[in-house]
């Protein structure tokens, strides 16, 4: 019933290393926000990977329509926080994670 | 069917390899580029599962507008990297520790789930490719049932549209800038004064 032919484990595995490298990319680069922002970027394409392959698996359309409300907030929050960045680079003259504790009582 | 699974394996390993890559990478321009290489292989694993509406999407949107994104900021801003990698193995042991946990976990889940049998009714059934293709399909769905929701995550991009905006946006003090305004509001009274002038006595005393 599913153009599928590739087994659905096949997808979701690449889906789950994929997403764990997203959490290591996060734990590794504790001081860059720009890599931790790409690795966010890379859990949410897991994400969109595991929607994509559920929906051609099952056969049914409305997994690719959530992946595609998902690409775009991915989109909205990327453009967000790059703004933030700028705008945190500007002031401070750094973007180093430890260094934005400034909020902390 | 044999070539779509060698190319399924060299696409996911290539996805794999370039998101290691991303994270591993010393030089954050050389993370973007291998950012942009793990989009568009994954751009080809959707493309074997059948949704290349989606699959056209990542390229055109990751590739061309939120990873080149991320390579203005990277190349605008004068960061220091050096100091940003400290630390970079001190975090290894237990991000790997983590990291391995949670692989399998996810692995474990994986192979152990089956879809339930009574999942046949499906919310919307997907097409014969031969009767409608993909783009059909989805937009058939998007513009009907799920009209609010695509109006909403339109109204959330125009959100963060004007949100970077009036983020990034400065006004320079100091900086001379041609005032329009005060130009065409000038009037022939406060630009031009006629003077008396005595003859025979110069400008200096009456200016």
């Amino acid at each position: 019933m599913a153009p599928l032919t590739i087994p659905l484990g096949h997808f979701l595995s690449v889906a789950a290393i994929l997403f764990t490298l997203g959490v290591l990319g996060i734990f590794l680069n504790r001081k860059n926000v720009i890599v931790i922002l790409m690795s966010v970027e890379l859990m949410l394409l897991a994400v969109n990977l595991n929607l994509v392959a559920f929906s051609a698996h099952l056969g049914d359309m409305v997994g690719q329509v959530f992946a595609m409300f998902v690409l775009t907030v991915a989109a909205a929050e990327a453009a967000i926080g790059l703004a933030i960045l700028v705008v945190y680079f500007r002031n401070r003259g750094t973007v180093a994670v430890e260094d934005i504790s400034l909020m902390k009582g | 069917m044999l070539i779509q699974f060698i190319v399924f394996y060299v696409f996911a390993a290539v996805v794999v390899g370039s998101a290691f890559m991303v994270i591993a990478a010393r030089n954050p321009v050389h993370s973007v580029l291998f950012l942009i290489l793990s989009f568009f292989n994954a751009a080809g694993l959707f493309v074997l599962a059948g949704a290349e509406f989606l699959a056209m999407t990542l390229v055109i949107v990751y590739v061309g507008a939120v990873a080149v994104l991320f390579l203005f900021v990277v190349m605008m801003l004068d960061i220091n990297f050096v100091r940003l990698r400290q630390g970079f193995m001190q975090y290894l042991p237990l991000g790997a520790m983590l990291g391995a946990i949670l692989l399998v976990e996810l692995l474990l889940v994986v192979g152990a789930f089956v879809v339930s049998p009574e999942v046949d009714t499906l919310a919307a059934p997907m097409p014969p490719v031969e009767q409608q293709s993909n783009t059909h399909a989805l937009g058939q769905l998007l513009y009907t049932r799920y009209m609010y929701l695509f109006q909403a995550s339109g109204m959330i991009l125009l959100v963060a549209m004007i949100g970077a905006i009036v983020l990034t946006f400065r006004v320079r003090t100091g900086v001379r800038r041609q005032s329009i305004r005060a130009q065409v509001a000038r009037t022939r009274a406060d630009a031009v004064e006629l003077k008396k002038v005595v003859s025979g006595a110069g400008i200096s005393g009456s200016l």
